[in-house]
């Protein structure tokens, strides 16, 4: 899956330079440049984005608040300081990672891969689970969320969120691609799509 | 990824704008603005072919930067009467050359994939051309748009508001990405891997198009006609 990354900093010198660099490598792509960190969320909701690099500095005394915050609000979101001038340790620590402004290019790229991946670890296995394969034949036969829950018993919520762990695994966002990965990968047959 | 910056200035000559961006080029046709344009800048050559410099580059604009919104009081100031017409010939392109190019490449495919996977293919590509047709054709050119026009006339219907505009957009891009994964990582690896190799790279290309489609309905049509809306006595 690309990464996704929304970039919070009010220097558009340093928001563009650092945009140019992720941008420069195949698995990232800026999604969204902000200057404030006001309406960050929106932002990070609306571009989908799955790292965010912030400004410390932009959040003065909320910042520890702030981050933690996000972190409850988006969990799949790593949160990545951006250090322009020197901060202490406690202003870091809400973050999972640092990106200083002297780091080089390659120090910057290398940096992005580690904070990917520690995410994609986070992130349980790519393999579907027992319980996502069920929803994903249920959507596959033409079931609205309400029908699946009441057969399997479980929130309307809790599909959802299997839908969501779904797309995110497979990459596939349609119910009607969705039908024909569950072809594809022998879950369903022709005769179960009447 | 060729991401080099174009400055976007009428006096930039057309060729060197569309040397910064090769997607530009696309953009040509659907002005009505035709080749041997020579060195003539941006501003004259748009002038020769009865196209707003202005509209002309912030659709550029919304190409070139994939995160460019346009300003509203700006947009205000341009010569809105080409959007319609550009908008027109966009659709025209989608729906008489890119999808049916598609659909020759995909048929060929769904073909190799003999009784066992091809009819899937096929009936997931007829449901999506379906729903494709709908939006753009049935939704936009005869309703939305002859809305639009009527609005122009200074024509009052209360049939239509544009705020009940569908973005349906999304969802056409959505199965287009889902039709590029099956290409790729789903279809058993032997059939025809050069050909979904071209139609991948053919739909990463137009759903990039559509989605820059959809920025200009968003945030350029909608406004306006909005504007045109509030304008009626």
């Amino acid at each position: 899956m690309r990464n996704r990354v929304i970039i919070c900093e009010a220097s558009e010198i340093i928001a563009n330079g650092l945009a140019e660099v992720i941008d420069s490598m195949a698995q990232f792509d800026v999604v969204a440049r902000i200057e404030s960190p006001e309406h960050l969320n929106e932002k990070i909701t609306a571009s989908d984005a799955n790292l965010a690099i912030i400004n410390p500095l932009l959040l003065g005394y909320q910042n520890k608040e702030f981050i933690n915050q996000l972190g409850k609000e988006f969990p799949n979101l790593a949160i990545i300081a951006l250090e322009t001038s020197y901060l202490d340790h406690s202003i870091l620590s809400p973050y999972s990672g640092v990106i200083e402004i002297t780091d080089t290019r390659s120090k910057i790229i290398s940096k992005m891969n580690e904070f990917s991946q520690s995410e994609a670890t986070k992130k349980d296995d790519v393999e579907l689970s027992k319980r996502e394969v069920d929803v994903l034949v249920a959507v596959a036969k033409g079931m609205m969320n309400k029908e699946i829950a009441d057969l399997m018993n479980i929130s309307i919520h809790t599909v959802i969120s299997h839908r969501k762990n779904i797309t995110r695994k497979t990459g596939i966002k349609s119910v009607s691609g969705l039908t024909v990965y569950a072809l594809l990968n022998n879950l369903i047959d022709e005769s179960d799509l009447l | 990824m060729s991401k080099k910056k174009v400055h976007l200035f009428k006096e930039t000559k057309l060729a060197e704008l569309i040397a910064g961006d090769r997607k530009l080029l696309q953009l040509l046709p659907r002005f009505g603005i035709g080749l041997g344009f020579g060195d003539r800048s941006i501003e004259e050559v748009c002038r020769m072919n009865n196209v707003s410099a202005d509209l002309f580059l912030i659709l550029c604009e919304i190409y070139v930067d994939s995160g460019f919104k346009p300003d509203p009081d700006e947009l205000k100031r341009i010569d809105m009467s080409g959007l319609l017409p550009y908008l027109r010939a966009s659709h025209q392109y989608y729906l008489d050359e890119r999808f049916p190019h598609l659909e020759e490449h995909l048929q060929r495919i769904i073909e190799a994939c003999g009784p066992k996977y091809g009819p899937m293919l096929s009936h997931f590509y007829e449901e999506y051309k379906k729903e494709v047709m709908r939006h753009i054709k049935f939704y936009e050119e005869e309703v939305v748009f002859p809305y639009i026009e009527a609005l122009l006339k200074g024509q009052h219907t209360d049939s239509y508001r544009i705020d009940e505009f569908e973005h349906n957009h999304t969802n056409i891009q959505d199965v287009l990405d889902d039709m590029m994964n099956i290409l790729l990582k789903y279809l058993p690896g032997d059939i025809l891997p050069k050909e979904r190799i071209e139609i991948s790279l053919d739909i990463m290309e137009l759903s990039d198009d559509l989605n820059r489609h959809s920025v200009i309905e968003d945030h350029i049509l909608i406004p306006y006609v909005e504007s045109l809306e509030n304008a009626l006595p």
